[in-house]
């Protein structure tokens, strides 16, 4: 197999593997409809929008969290602000972590806020990770002069 | 085949929403669209750009083009609600279709701001079929105030609450007329819409 193919195939199966392990859902493909010759590098843009807002948000929740006196209507909207940006980029894991995170700020709960934190912190890692590695995979198959397989 | 009119006619919409993310994708969903994008970050940007901020400001030219504006419900300040209501005050601006976006499908939500004169409201993520849906409606001149497609969500609206089966909701509500039934079924592919949540 000559090396585009290989990258191509790589590139397929890792994508494919994002789906299947629920770290992006389809609104992440309805981004690629969005992205064309006038605006090729939009998918990234967005996430790289993404990550900057998900990173403020997890930090102000930490802050609000560590308060003596815990003010969760502010947690609460940090985290409703996470599920929005989550849900419209396609972050599936993180969206889910957001939703059952809302029940314990209503719920007043600290503890179970704080294990929320966590989890958030750690699936949006997670896919920033991931997504860095998928967007590296298309720059390497650009540079071998193969163009990058859609859906 | 379009007529001239159409072809030349290029939807200005003024797009609202705090969330960056959101800002771009909207932008983005719109300008594939051919549509001309102003995007602002709050309601009372908004109000800035169509000269309704109370400041003795004229109205930007441009302002005066908009055709439709699409707007975030959950906003800090001013909501998309807050927002609706000031634009159907204006005697220069009631008439533009007001879209609402919101990531929470609460019937009441909905039902509040149809009844205050929103066009249309499209539960997030929106989708670029989504908007070409709205573009066709607003291309095609269907007003909501007086015409069948207003009444029509009212009585969706209506029969979705009458219904004591629990739902759940995951696109816009609003459909024009010809793709419009109450859906007998869940799955029913047609309906552009599912079941809204009772709460």
């Amino acid at each position: 197999m000559d090396v585009v193919s290989q990258l191509q195939k790589q590139f397929i199966d890792f994508s494919s593997s994002l789906y299947r392990e629920g770290y992006v859902d389809d609104q992440f493909s309805q981004l690629h409809k969005l992205q064309d010759e006038s605006s090729p590098d939009f998918v990234v843009e967005v996430a790289s929008l993404f990550f900057d807002d998900a990173e403020k948000l997890i930090n102000s929740m930490a802050r609000a969290l560590e308060q003596p006196c815990v003010d969760f209507k502010q947690v609460d909207s940090h985290v409703h602000q996470l599920k929005g940006s989550s849900s419209s980029i396609g972050a599936l894991r993180v969206k889910n972590v957001c939703i059952a995170f809302r029940s314990f700020c209503d719920a007043q709960n600290r503890e179970g806020c704080m294990r929320c934190l966590q989890q958030v912190s750690h699936e949006y890692t997670m896919l920033k990770s991931k997504l860095q590695t998928l967007f590296r995979m298309e720059q390497q198959i650009l540079a071998a002069g193969g163009s990058v397989p859609l859906e | 085949m379009a007529t001239v009119a159409e072809c030349s006619k290029e939807l200005h919409v003024l797009a609202v929403d705090d969330s960056y993310v959101d800002r771009k994708l909207i932008e983005r969903l719109l300008q594939i669209s051919s549509c001309k994008v102003t995007a602002v970050e709050s309601g009372t940007r908004a109000l800035q750009y169509l000269g309704l901020d109370g400041e003795q400001s004229n109205v930007g030219f441009d302002a005066l083009k908009v055709n439709l504006i699409i707007t975030d419900y959950t906003m800090p300040g001013m909501t998309g609600y807050e927002l609706l209501k000031k634009i159907k005050e204006s005697s220069v601006f009631r008439e533009v279709p007001v879209v609402i976006m919101s990531s929470e499908d609460v019937l009441t939500q909905i039902d509040s701001c149809l009844e205050e004169g929103a066009e249309e409201y499209i539960v997030k993520p929106v989708k670029l079929s989504d908007v070409k849906r709205l573009k066709d409606h607003i291309m095609r001149g269907e007003p909501q105030a007086n015409g069948k497609s207003g009444l029509l969500k009212r009585k969706l609206i209506d029969d979705i609450q009458a219904s004591s089966v629990p739902l759940s909701f995951s696109s816009s509500v609003a459909c024009d007329l010809e793709s419009s039934q109450l859906p007998s079924s869940l799955s029913s592919p047609n309906c552009p819409f599912k079941r809204p949540k009772l709460l």
